[in-house]
């Protein structure tokens, strides 16, 4: 069955959707990355639907599921790339995806995940450096 | 003696021309300024041609009949252009007019030693004139329409063009009053804008709208959420103190929103979130430039 990767970048997961969604293949999507957060104790997922040009209701919400889901295990999600006629198709849906972060493109989701997370863990991220430095 | 009335006409063909131009020309609305009266011969002879070469003894009574296809094109063709040009309906409707006066005198010259064909014919003539003047007018009415579209969508282009204010600061002046239509437009183009320029503030300028009701703060609320869903973050400014008192009369929640009284504040609030400053050079680095 098709799958979606999820791939693990140091602190962060990242989902890029190259295909069209169809509701199974979101469903599959959703349980696992809840399960990859867990498993890697990402602080932040980064989900790239620059390529996705179709959403219905469903899609909708399950792209705001996720973002939930990830937001109570302590992981901030921002939704990057969205195309015009995408946003234009779930605002007139009604589904504003009100607790999900959103970003222009994967750069500056990269850094507003930074920004988000990286104040808190600004120390300890500091001290890693170090001690990679001295290695 | 019958006869043959498209004969009598491909042979007076010159004569019903000259008496035609004459009725135009003495006809005090004529419009010079619009057509020269060379361009008007050369438009009435092309009709005259067709409509004499297509014109026999049995379809003189059925307008709609396919002998006249390329009188009605001809005709829909002076029509539409004189209605671009900005001829009035009446104009437009005594050019084919004396054109119907110009044949029926000819008709009655030829005819005079018999009335009684001479009615038959000149009811028959009469009738197929009137159905062309229906033809013209209905496409002269439709060239005003295409004009009126035309211009439409000319205003919906102009009114809504997305400004490029900084680098990653859109701003959007919204000029009179926002419909369903127009928030679309709106929409598409600045979400279109936000993706080829990868700016992340934009900002929604509604002090040329003349007014807020409901629909347009939903139409406005659309607009900013589908922004923020593509990652950028919209300020709306030019709030004038009667719009403030209508939205909360009205009971629209817009606190969620980031609202600035001017475009200048919107800036400022911009430049803030980008992290720039601005401030004055001295005169030093003036110097230098």
């Amino acid at each position: 069955m098709d799958r979606i990767p999820v791939l693990q970048m140091g602190k962060f997961l990242l989902v890029t959707i190259q295909v069209d969604l169809y509701d199974r293949l979101a469903l599959n999507l959703e349980s696992d990355l809840v399960q990859m957060v867990s498993k890697t104790g990402a602080r932040g997922v980064l989900i790239d639907i620059s390529a996705l040009s179709i959403v219905d209701s469903f899609m909708g919400r399950i792209i705001g599921n996720i973002g939930n889901m990830s937001k109570i295990m302590d992981a901030e999600t921002v939704v990057v790339g969205m195309q015009p006629a995408v946003a234009i198709t779930l605002v007139e849906l009604g589904l504003e995806l009100k607790g999900v972060s959103t970003a222009l493109n994967v750069v500056k989701g990269m850094e507003l995940l930074h920004k988000k997370i990286g104040s808190f863990e600004d120390t300890i991220e500091e001290e890693e450096h170090d001690d990679s430095s001295t290695d | 003696m019958k006869i043959d009335i498209s004969k009598v006409f491909l042979k007076k063909k010159k004569q019903v021309l000259e008496q035609w131009m004459k009725n135009q020309l003495a006809d005090e609305s004529l419009r010079e300024d619009l057509m020269s009266n060379e361009e008007l011969r050369a438009q009435s002879e092309e009709l005259l041609e067709a409509l004499v070469r297509s014109l026999n003894d049995n379809n003189l009574e059925d307008a709609q009949s396919a002998d006249f296809e390329n009188v009605v094109e001809i005709l829909s063709g002076i029509s539409i252009s004189r209605a671009r040009q900005g001829f009035s309906p009446r104009e437009t409707g005594a050019y084919i007019f004396s054109l119907k006066e110009a044949l029926l005198q000819t008709i009655q010259e030829e005819l005079k030693s018999d009335p009684a064909q001479l009615l038959s014919v000149m009811f028959k003539l009469n009738k197929l004139i009137d159905s062309f003047s229906i033809t013209t007018f209905e496409t002269f009415i439709k060239g005003r329409e295409e004009v009126i579209l035309r211009q439409t969508d000319e205003i919906t282009e102009i009114s809504t063009p997305v400004i490029r204010l900084w680098d990653g600061i859109l701003a959007l002046p919204i000029i009179g009053t926002l419909d369903s239509a127009r928030t679309q437009v709106v929409m598409e183009s600045l979400l279109q804008e936000i993706v080829v320029t990868g700016s992340s503030i934009a900002i929604l300028d509604i002090s040329g709208v003349p007014a807020v009701d409901s629909l347009v703060a939903q139409h406005l609320l659309k607009t900013i959420s589908a922004t923020r869903l593509m990652g950028a973050e919209c300020i709306i400014s030019g709030i004038r103190p009667e719009i403030a008192q209508t939205v909360v009369h009205l009971g629209i929640d817009l606190s969620s929103i980031i609202t600035k009284a001017t475009l200048a504040s919107a800036l400022r609030y911009a430049f803030a979130v980008l992290q720039l400053e601005v401030r004055k050079s001295s005169v030093k680095e003036k110097n230098s430039l």
